[in-house]
Parts: structure tokens; sequence; C-alpha cells
């Protein structure tokens, strides 16, 4: 729901970026998205067409990485990936679990050209 | 003509957390604790925070911010009834506050009178999850009649908040939530979170809920 304001700061650091490097266009973005993050690609996609009009990155593709979400449990330490929803240890049950990779939102590279 | 990769490696919400980190400083600068509250619609976070005010305004000087998605000042009004600075910040339809936002409520409030301010966030389980507004404590009001299974399908939310409070307790008898389910899905996303069950309706629970703003006031006092 908030993909409007994240896919905005997604382009502000782009532009940023691609400015510092005398790009003349943008041609391709790489996004990491960790799956706890709450991004949906399809919406990010959405508003990417419709933010980058007019601007260096016209046209260009973005591209996500995903990451799982990994957790790691306290009590066994049995690291287990979360399939569905949020699971105690997949090995004692117990709830004692910490969330080791999932959280991830990030803009990884940029490819330009000059 | 080149093409070439050029290396990023930065955070998206890096941009609010930077705004937010400067409300933080400011804040601390005038010793306000600022409490960020957040929940779906009609949790309960408007009474709740009235509530809060009849407890403490009479011994600490309380304002609070009110975001809202449309131009409406239905809460703030109501805040305002109680004696208490309100400042609406209308979103605009956003899903959520971030810092800028926040930061802008906060230039209309006399910071240095203040020692608390709490932050009503737009009503909503998901996109307030995301943004850091640089207050204190970030505080979560689950009501049982959405339901014991929230924590399984909103994560985020629980992850990020230093008290959990489970609001209208009064309706348990009359609804289903199994509140070991509730629990245990708390507990794995936020151990030993702080939680407080509790009617602003009847007043149950309310005294442990004013009691733990009390605790932070005085525990950021001493340092």
């Amino acid at each position: 729901m908030h993909e409007l304001s994240v896919t905005e700061n997604i382009l502000s650091l782009v532009r940023q970026y691609a400015q510092n490097a005398n790009a003349r266009k943008v041609t391709d973005i790489y996004l990491v998205i960790g799956r706890l993050a709450g991004i949906i690609d399809d919406s990010v996609q959405f508003y990417w067409d419709i933010l980058c009009k007019d601007t260096l990155c016209e046209g260009s593709q973005l591209h996500f990485r995903h990451v799982p979400a990994t957790m790691l449990c306290q009590d066994c330490g049995n690291q287990y990936t979360l399939e569905k929803e949020l699971t105690p240890c997949t090995v004692c049950g117990s709830p004692k679990v910490t969330v080791i990779t999932g959280d991830e939102f990030m803009l990884e590279s940029i490819e330009i050209e000059r | 003509m080149t093409t070439s990769r050029v290396p990023v490696v930065e955070k998206i919400m890096d941009a609010n957390d930077q705004v937010a980190q400067q409300i933080r400083q400011k804040l601390d600068s005038h010793g306000i604790l600022a409490i960020n509250i957040m929940a779906s619609p009609g949790a309960g976070k408007t009474s709740l925070i009235l509530k809060t005010i009849t407890a403490l305004s009479s011994k600490y000087k309380m304002a609070v911010i009110e975001g809202d998605t449309a131009p409406v000042t239905i809460d703030a009004d109501k805040v305002l009834a109680s004696g208490v600075p309100a400042v609406q910040i209308n979103t605009g339809g956003e899903c959520h506050l971030d810092a800028m936002m926040m930061s802008r409520g906060l230039e209309q409030l006399p910071l240095e009178q203040l020692d608390i301010i709490i932050v009503e966030n737009v009503g909503n389980l998901i996109c307030p999850a995301a943004f850091n507004l640089g207050t204190h404590k970030n505080v979560l009001i689950a009501s049982v009649p959405e339901g014991d299974d929230k924590p399984y399908k909103y994560p985020n939310i629980y992850r990020g908040v230093h008290a959990l409070i489970i609001n209208k307790t009064d309706l348990l008898p009359y609804i289903t939530f199994n509140i070991d389910y509730f629990r245990q899905g708390v507990e794995m996303l936020n151990p030993a979170l702080a939680t407080f069950p509790l009617s602003c309706k009847t007043g149950d629970g309310l005294s442990e809920w004013i009691s733990w703003i009390e605790n932070q006031l005085n525990t950021r006092k001493a340092k």
C-alpha cells in the first residue's frame, strides 16, 4: 500500500547515483527485497513506470532479487525458512525465534549509459 | 556511448530514517518523550489517547499529533476539547505518517513547554510499520474484535513496537479470541513485549499502561 512513497524513494536514490556518475540514461535498476519487507513487486513496477516518465530513468527495467525469510530458533539452534505464515521452530516447536534474513529492502546497483 | 554498472547498496528507507534521527535529537534536546500509536481503524487509538490525557495531563504537559488520510479534524477536535494542544496532519491519501510529516507537525507545537507528545498514526497495520518517525516508543493497539490471528497476518507491525495494548477486553465474553494463540504469535515476533490488556470503555487495566508511560518518563529523566 505504501509502494508509491517507497517507489519515490527509489527514484530519488537512482537519480542521485546516476547524476553523480554522469549518466545520460539509466537502463536497469537492481533491487533486493526480503520476504518480510512487505513490498509488492508489481506495485513498485506500476508506480515506477509512471514516476519515470520524462526522467533519465524512462524505459528502464526493474530487477528484483528476493531474499527468503529465514528464522533461527533460540532454543535448539535450528534454522528454517518460512514457507507461508509465521510458524514456531520446525524442529522443537519453540516460539523463541529470531529473524535472520527477510527484512532487506535495498537498491543494490544501477546500469547506466554515458 | 558506454554502459556501466554503478554499485549503490543503500537502504531505500534511508532518507526517512535520517529525518527520523534528526527528529529524535530535537525531541531529546527538549527532554520530550514521544510515543507513536499505531493500530487498525477502530481499534481505539483516539479513545486510548483521550484516557491517557485524562490520567496524565494534570502532571505533565502533553500534546498530540493526529495523522489522518482525509482532511477531517474529528480526532484533533476531541483532543483539543480535552484541553491539550493538537496538530492535525492530513497525509493527502497516504496510508501512513512519515518522518517529514512528523517534522512538519512538530514545527507547530511549543516544544520547549512539553513533556509528552503522542502521535496518532493513520489507522493501518501495514504501512506505518515501515516508516520510522523518530519517536522513542512505538505502541500497537490490537483490539479483540479484530481477531487473534493478526500477529500472523501483519507480522511487521508487531516486530517494531515497544508495547502492545490489547483493547476492548470487555468484549471478550462475546467474542472468539484465543489469547494463547495470539500471544504465541506475538512472542515469536517480539519476545517479552510489554503487553497491556485493557478496556478504554470500562477503564480496566488502564493504570498499568499509565504507569508504563510514567516509567518511560522517569528512566529518560534519570539518564
